[in-house]
């Protein structure tokens, strides 16, 4: 199949960008997206010119390091995949294919495709971690977990953190992303003692870094590659007035740190 | 302090406080249409609701200081957060594709500014008496403000009438996210109740809009005279 390629080329932040157009030809449906982005990088290195630079690691959905909006949606039309697991079948013969980075003031571009999404990384060392005294593993079953909230930690922890959520909010707001990662430790035995410090630390971050704010309309949950559902971010709410009122019991500023 | 702070300055506290007033103003939404609806028992009993409201200032002050107080955080949030939201995606697609979001939930802030708009046309109509000053001079043979008439000879004006179903049809759209995303915001949905509570907000929403509106086109129908 031959599509053609309205790509967003930017040299690097400071420089202004621009759409061009590159002829894909002889594309294999059945590759993915990013394979057939080599496949026409190969070209343009042959011909000299510039290939275009994108974020790629896994390739097989659970790294979160591949990221742009392809005609428009993020991670492009299919659900519930990313952009190394979108193949060329989901897209028309002759088709023409626009293909933008992730857009946010909190993810500023690097070049090309690629935006730096250090911010979440920031969010995750404000609170999306457990302080334990590290030494052996512990025994099996030595902590019991309800299997509800067993399961529910897993949904929140099948979040792999590429962005998608902030791509494709109108707000650029990270609360999926946030409230998954928050959810998946507050749910936990591990994770209790920390829960109210940990909600609060990392919305502050969150707001810090310059996402914006929750209008629910779902744009995020529908375009997460793993499914992560917004009622994860109903729980963070709930987590962060408990934690603003104190319930639970348990003062946010006794562990770890300030 | 800090805990006021936060819910001053963070995302989610602005959030909150927008919930919590909007889920008062819907409840006055909901008590203003009963107490409307009440035009289809006769003049005699929206009349005499009118008076028990106009000689009973410790329920009647306490709920437009309360509402204009709940009115004041919600458009005071709801800018707030335009503006952070805005900022937050200052690059734009060159492809919109819209996914998933329904329009209401879209266009909240334009939906809302518009019913300033009107709630402000609506108070100095009727409330204020400023666009009819002649309705301050209608009494029924009980002596009270006749409410009837001055509704009846209000809607009479298709202008009035007009401006008011888009008014409460723009109320109506905003509801029926608002009334769904409030119990969102704070934190009471989860997989059970998701359903039931976006049902709600529809539902409520037509509700809202057919109940209100029944009152102008009764009155241009003749129904009520």
């Amino acid at each position: 199949m031959n599509v053609k390629l309205r790509v967003w080329r930017q040299r690097d932040a400071g420089t202004p960008g621009r759409f061009e157009t590159y002829e894909a030809k002889d594309i294999n449906p059945n590759m993915s997206f990013l394979e057939m982005l080599d496949v026409v990088n190969e070209d343009l290195t042959r011909r000299g010119r510039e290939p275009i630079t994108f974020d790629h690691d896994c390739r097989e959905g659970i790294c979160g390091m591949c990221s742009c909006v392809i005609n428009g949606e993020p991670h492009g039309p299919e659900n519930k995949v990313a952009t190394c697991q979108t193949y060329m079948r989901s897209f028309r013969d002759g088709e023409t294919i626009t293909v933008e980075p992730f857009r946010a003031r909190a993810f500023p571009l690097i070049k090309d495709l690629i935006v730096n999404r250090s911010a979440f990384d920031r969010v995750i060392q404000a609170g999306g971690f457990v302080s334990v005294s590290t030494g052996s593993a512990p025994d099996g079953n030595a902590i019991l977990v309800p299997k509800q909230n067993a399961d529910l930690a897993m949904d929140a922890a099948a979040c792999i953190g590429c962005g998608a959520c902030v791509a494709a909010c109108k707000n650029a707001s990270a609360m999926l992303f946030v409230a998954a990662k928050v959810s998946h430790l507050n749910l936990l035995p591990q994770g209790r003692p920390e829960k109210e410090k940990r909600v609060l630390a990392m919305v502050q971050q969150m707001d810090e870094e310059g996402f914006g704010a929750c209008t629910v309309t779902g744009s995020c949950e529908a375009v997460c590659p793993k499914g992560i559902s917004l009622n994860f971010i109903a729980k963070m709410n709930r987590d962060y007035f408990g934690a603003l009122l104190g319930v639970g019991g348990k003062k946010a500023n006794t562990l770890t740190g300030a | 302090m800090n805990m006021l702070l936060r819910l001053l300055t963070s995302s989610l506290g602005k959030k909150f406080l927008m919930a919590v007033t909007g889920a008062g103003l819907f409840l006055f939404v909901i008590g203003h249409l009963l107490g409307n609806l009440q035009i289809f028992l006769g003049p005699e009993a929206v009349n005499r609701y009118g008076h028990f409201l106009q000689t009973t200032p410790e329920i009647l002050w306490p709920a437009r200081v309360g509402l204009l107080a709940f009115v004041i955080i919600h458009i005071w949030t709801s800018i707030s957060l335009t503006l952070e939201n805005r900022a937050a995606r200052a690059a734009r697609y060159d492809v919109k594709e819209v996914v998933a979001a329904t329009l209401a939930s879209r266009t909240m802030i334009w939906s809302g500014l518009i019913i300033v708009a009107f709630v402000a046309f609506h108070l100095a109509h009727y409330t204020l008496l400023i666009v009819h000053p002649e309705f301050r001079d209608l009494h029924d043979a009980n002596g009270w403000h006749d409410i009837y008439r001055m509704m009846v000879l209000g809607f009479s004006n298709y202008w009035v009438s007009g401006f008011y179903v888009l008014g409460i049809g723009l109320l109506s759209i905003h509801l029926s996210h608002g009334a769904s995303a409030m119990f969102q915001s704070l934190g009471l949905k989860n997989e059970a109740y998701t359903c039931a509570i976006d049902g709600f907000a529809r539902v409520a929403a037509v509700i809202i809009f057919l109940g209100y509106i029944s009152i102008p086109l009764a009155v241009l129908a003749g129904v009520v005279k």
